[in-house]
């Protein structure tokens, strides 16, 4: 451990590399009997409040190739804007749903899912409403640290529309990049290209 | 609003926190919490690898080109997922019979692996989760899409699970992985480590890295540890052998400590913690 200036250094990022799955959904790649479920598979664990969606998306490498060896976490709050978290204060949330999901992709075409509610909006540092939207975070092979972004919904324009972080992107061309499409009913569509013309927004937070 | 020039500084400078809360705008719905004056450091970037790294052949067409947007922590970064000892089974932190049908477990030097868990400010983080996987004592994953020709260990599964105590303490038993050749150059071999993830206590803490054995001089070689851009960075990677703490005629002992994010103290607990 380091210590400078009376803080400590943050242990350093290294890549998830290829094989995150065998650590993080073992039952997924066929390490059966250690783990009777995969953590983060199942989001919603029975009656819950709001608006089940399902939230589908892929991720691409610069090539425009899905990467087939990611996996992709997300971290919300419920119907209601308030997190299931030691750290939620403002009162108590679906115990019915957990916030938090993780997805390996399919094995073959590297398409995510996650079952979830649409989330209510949370409140801003300054106490403004954020637009609804979902913590993602993305690990694979090639990439050194963990990139974190969010997933708004393209259907909720007025919200989007008095979101401070939203508002704060200097390059508003670049926020349809941070938009879920809705596809069918109840059903969202979120791809994230790592490079290229569509490079999604990532967050330094 | 990104981080002060003065940031690291903020820990032995109690008042800073003060300062930032008294001119904060406002207090979030609900009233009881003013998260203004908390929020997590931000990411030293220089001190960690960047999303670029050409030697590491598979980051340059998977590495963002544009600069990342920096904000604040807000509740949605400042809040994570519990997992409680519920989630555990016996054998979770026991890499060396978790997968094993045979009692006398998997093949390779048996070692034990402690540690404790802190924030930037040398809190300990109690009771989150550290997830582990691993190759085999011969270098070999078991997983589909691995060709390395070294056998598989029929009783090693390669992952497992802890939670740290009320002290931020944690511990697993496994075997010592072996190194094992990878395709970047033409002939690159990864040390041998241990890939971990940590949940910590709010999602800006989230965390997967992978460490290393003391004296292992494959460390030095490796393009996916040259993606560090420091030595002194690269060396709290590597676990230390601690042999006050093996396990006699059992296992070796090797600790190696975590750091997570640390966030701005409340003048409240400045005083708490000052007393
Ligand atoms: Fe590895």
């Amino acid at each position: 451990m380091i210590r400078q200036l009376d803080r400590y250094k943050e242990t350093p990022s290294q890549t998830a590399g290829p094989y995150v799955h065998i650590g993080c959904t073992p039952n997924f790649c066929e390490i059966g009997g250690v783990y009777p479920h995969d953590l983060g598979s199942k989001m919603i664990l029975g009656d819950v409040k709001g608006q089940e969606i399902t939230i589908r998306g892929t991720v691409f490498d610069g090539t425009g190739t899905p990467l087939r060896d990611a996996l992709i976490e997300v971290w919300q709050a419920d119907a209601e804007g308030l997190y299931n978290s030691v750290n939620e204060t403002r009162g108590k949330a679906d115990p019915n749903f957990t916030g938090f999901g993780r997805s390996p992709g399919d094995m073959d075409t590297g398409e995510f899912t996650f079952r979830t509610v649409k989330p209510g909006r949370v409140p801003f540092r300054d106490g403004r409403l954020m637009a609804p939207h979902v913590t993602f975070w993305i690990v694979a092979r090639g990439i050194n640290m963990g990139l974190h972004t969010r997933m708004y919904f393209a259907d909720e324009d007025a919200a989007n529309k008095e979101d401070p972080i939203l508002s704060r992107i200097e390059h508003q061309n670049r926020v349809p990049t941070l938009m879920a499409k809705p596809e069918g009913e109840n059903a969202y569509r979120f791809d994230i290209h790592l490079q290229g013309e569509n490079e999604t927004i990532f967050f330094d937070v | 609003m990104t981080a002060p020039a003065d940031d690291k500084r903020v820990g032995g400078e109690p008042n800073a926190a003060f300062r930032e809360k008294k001119s904060a705008p406002g207090q979030t719905p609900g009233g009881q919490r003013d998260n203004v004056g908390n929020s997590y450091f931000m990411r030293d970037r220089s001190w960690h690898a960047p999303a670029l790294t050409p030697l590491y052949k598979t980051s340059v067409t998977r590495s963002p080109q544009r600069a990342p947007l920096s904000f604040a922590t807000t509740l949605s970064e400042e809040t994570s997922p519990v997992f409680g000892n519920d989630t555990l089974g016996p054998l979770d932190n026991d890499l060396i019979h978790n997968f094993a049908s045979d009692p006398a477990g998997a093949i390779g030097p048996r070692i034990v692996v402690y540690g404790r868990v802190i924030d930037e400010m040398g809190r300990p983080v109690p009771n989150t989760l550290i997830e582990v996987w691993q190759a085999n004592a011969g270098g070999r994953y078991r997983h589909k899409k691995e060709g390395y020709l070294a056998p598989l260990d029929p009783n090693f599964g390669g992952c497992g699970r802890t939670i740290t105590d009320e002290n931020g303490w944690f511990e697993f038993r496994t075997i010592q992985p072996g190194p094992y050749p990878w395709p970047n150059g033409p002939n690159d071999w990864r040390p041998a480590h241990i890939h971990f993830s940590i949940f910590g206590h709010a999602f800006a803490q989230r965390l997967i890295s992978q460490f290393y054995f003391e004296g292992d001089p494959m460390i030095w070689q490796c393009p996916i540890v040259k993606t560090i851009p420091t030595k002194e960075a690269i060396e709290t990677l590597v676990a230390k052998l601690d042999m006050g703490a093996t396990i006699p005629m059992d296992a070796r002992a090797y600790r190696f400590d975590i750091v997570l994010r640390g966030r701005r103290q409340t003048l409240f607990e400045n005083r708490m913690e000052g007393l």
